[in-house]
């Protein structure tokens, strides 16, 4: 195996799984021709600043990273492409849950009240439902009182520990309402978290897109573009993809786009979120 | 098109088995209608179809939603097959060589492929397989029997103190014996690929035969005295050779063929002869038992000589090996057959003794004529069904 041309790609190991999602695709490649390779990085931040530093060729970025190697890159009159995702990381929303019997029925109402949310570097757990209360008129840092629910901060909300906390705190009464992704809406219901009928969506955001793959302008354009072949030509009836596209939570790859990520843009800029990053690079 | 209206069911209630099934009705790429009067139906729809790899849509006019179905369903049973079927007696039922990825799936089930591997060293029928065994199998589940209530543990009885030591020396023998045949088919069925169902379920009440005959022995045993009798090197030595035999058919024939159809002989004799009500009592429910133990042994076996042509030499090598590897211990313990005499002449007079020691000759010989019988039905001559019958271990198991 050749080291040195090997196509390299940088994930963060927010769960052990990771490892054995990254080892399986690394065969999947290898078995045709592609020499592929992974690092794992403990935060999204470290991954993209690797990644304009050249160490890696593509990165498995969450949102918010995808928005901070964007920027950076403009900033450094570079271009970034996001060229591939899973086909549960379009359309997702957030939800912000009050208990049915809660006296709050407008969000304006949530004025002086205890808000559960994620980490606080997650797109679908803290910015892009506080932004929505802000476009509502609330002043998040004045008229809220927010609860953080920090698990794993620098994975961008991958672990899903920060919205269960705030869920379980928002059944036991110690906040008025908690932020979270629909599909774990429907999962902590289905499990049995939130008791059925005990809770009910205050309000929603606008429908966002989640992960993608990005590349810069200097990666080597053929692998990227036989990376991407590969990833869209996956399928779910291989028995030995399956496992691994169900352990990374899709049943098909698909092409990448951006226009997903706007309400998530509007969320950062209005929080100033990339600010300290961009700072920390010297951007 | 379908259309499935869920009126108040939550997502958390069921409602999705509702939408599964009427998307399962569907053609790929077909949508379905979906109306419903919980507040966050949309929401929960959209995430659950997300999930699943179904499209999402809203149906003109706001009168519902649109499901589309996804490929991810059949996709994730493509290429999966059939684990042999449920009735052994159907044609391809029970295959010869079941694959390892087939693991724990039950026989007949439909398995996803890319199942792991299971590591099952036994997974040959030809090795492992009687069509007996169902059979058997039913018949060991009728015949279970509670030690607690087949035997009348309060019977009264008195007996002079050296026959109730010769009993308890005796109990202590069989308790022994057991624990060996309990020990060693419960090895093999951790080994046994268990598309094989019934040959597992059957050496499993195997092993909780000898469970029970442990306890019921021990407890006669125990019903006088608070000790038990001895065990020696040489009955050890014998049993060893059991436990560490790795072959699976070298083992059930020293086993359940040569040791326990010697041993049926023994339950016989010792109910026979028995001194007391309990004694009988407990070695007929066990001689029982072992009769279906000898009777799957030989099942099997002879299939196994059927289809391996060399097996019955290895299993002749067996006892060859077995005897020189025991030539220098002792064999059964004086004490053991000592109190067999004593159960035989029930008392001590000349003539008693002279009798129970006819007896005990007279099984010997008994023992010798019954496992020849079981060697030539699993197809040795004459002959070497004596010769071979001849070495059997002196410990009788």
């Amino acid at each position: 195996m050749s080291h040195a041309g090997a196509l390299l790609l940088g994930a963060v190991a927010y769960d052990p799984k990771v490892v054995a999602i990254w080892d399986g695709f690394r065969e999947y490649f290898a078995e045709r021709g592609l020499d592929f390779d992974y690092v794992l990085y403990s935060n999204y931040e470290r991954q993209v600043a690797s990644h304009l530093a050249g160490h890696i060729h593509v990165a498995w970025n969450s949102p918010l990273a995808w928005l901070q190697t964007e920027a950076a890159a403009a900033k450094l009159g570079r271009r970034a492409e996001a060229i591939c995702m899973r086909d549960t990381d379009r359309d997702l929303r957030s939800v912000i849950l009050v208990q049915q019997g809660s006296p709050i029925h407008e969000v304006g109402e949530l004025a002086g009240m205890r808000v559960g949310v994620g980490a606080k570097d997650s797109p679908q757990g803290y910015l892009l439902p506080l932004d929505l209360l802000a476009q509502s008129g609330l002043n998040v840092g004045r008229d809220l009182s927010v609860v953080p629910f920090d698990v794993l901060l620098g994975k961008h909300g991958d672990h899903i520990g920060g919205e269960r906390l705030a869920v379980e705190a928002l059944t036991r009464g110690e906040v008025d309402a908690a932020c979270i992704l629909d599909g774990n809406y429907l999962a902590f219901a289905q499990a049995g978290l939130l008791p059925s009928g005990s809770a009910r969506v205050l309000a929603r955001t606008a429908l966002y897109d989640h992960c993608n793959f990005t590349v810069l302008d200097d990666a080597p354009a053929e692998q990227v573009a036989r990376f991407r072949e590969l990833l869209l030509e996956m399928s779910y009836a291989d028995p030995k993809i399956r496992p691994l596209l169900d352990m990374e939570g899709l049943k098909q790859w698909l092409p990448g786009r951006t226009e997903g990520y706007l309400p998530l843009a509007a969320a950062v800029e209005r929080f100033g979120a990339l600010q300290p990053f961009l700072a920390e690079l010297g951007l | 098109m379908t259309e499935v209206d869920l009126a108040d069911l939550r997502f958390e209630e069921g409602a999705h088995l509702l939408l599964a099934r009427a998307l399962g009705r569907v053609a790929v790429g077909e949508e379905i209608a979906v109306r419903g009067r919980t507040p966050d139906l949309d929401i929960h729809l959209r995430a659950w179809a997300r999930a699943e790899g179904h499209g999402f849509g809203l149906l003109d006019g706001g009168a519902g939603f649109a499901l589309r179905r996804g490929p991810a369903q059949s996709a994730r049973w493509q290429g999966a097959e059939q684990a042999g079927r449920p009735d052994p007696a159907l044609p391809g039922a029970v295959v010869n060589q079941p694959p390892s990825h087939w693991g724990l799936a039950a026989r007949g089930a439909t398995v996803e492929a890319g199942a792991l591997d299971f590591r099952f060293t036994l997974a040959g029928k030809s090795q492992l397989w009687a069509d007996e065994a169902a059979r058997l199998y039913a018949q060991a589940v009728a015949s279970q029997w509670n030690p607690h209530t087949a035997v009348d543990w309060n019977a009264s009885f008195e007996l002079p103190e050296e026959v109730e030591d010769a009993v308890v020396q005796l109990m202590t023998y069989l308790i022994e014996n057991e624990t060996a045949a309990l020990v060693v088919p419960s090895r093999f069925v951790a080994q046994m690929h268990p598309h094989f169902r019934e040959v597992l379920q059957l050496l499993a009440i195997q092993a909780a035969d000898e469970a029970r005959h442990i306890e019921v022995f021990t407890r006669r045993a125990t019903l006088k005295r608070d000790r038990l009798g001895l065990s020696t090197v040489g009955g050890q030595a014998s049993l060893k050779t059991l436990v560490d035999e790795p072959d699976f058919a070298v083992a059930s024939f020293l086993l359940s063929v040569m040791g326990e159809g010697t041993f049926l002989t023994l339950l016989r004799f010792l109910e026979r002869h028995a001194p007391d009500p309990v004694t009988r009592a407990v070695t007929a429910l066990a001689a029982a038992d072992e009769a279906r133990h000898v009777a799957f042994g030989v099942a099997h076996l002879r299939e196994s000589a059927l289809a391996d042509p060399f097996l019955l030499e290895r299993l002749a090598a067996s006892v060859h090996r077995r005897h020189e590897a025991l030539r220098h211990t002792a064999g059964l313990n004086q004490e053991v057959r000592d109190a067999l005499v004593l159960l035989a002449a029930g008392g001590w007079e000349h003539k008693q003794l002279r009798l129970g020691s006819l007896r005990v000759a007279q099984l010997l010989a008994d023992m010798d004529v019954g496992r020849r019988n079981l060697l030539r039905r699993l197809g040795f001559d004459d002959e070497r069904a004596a010769a071979l019958s001849g070495l059997h271990t002196r410990n009788f198991m």
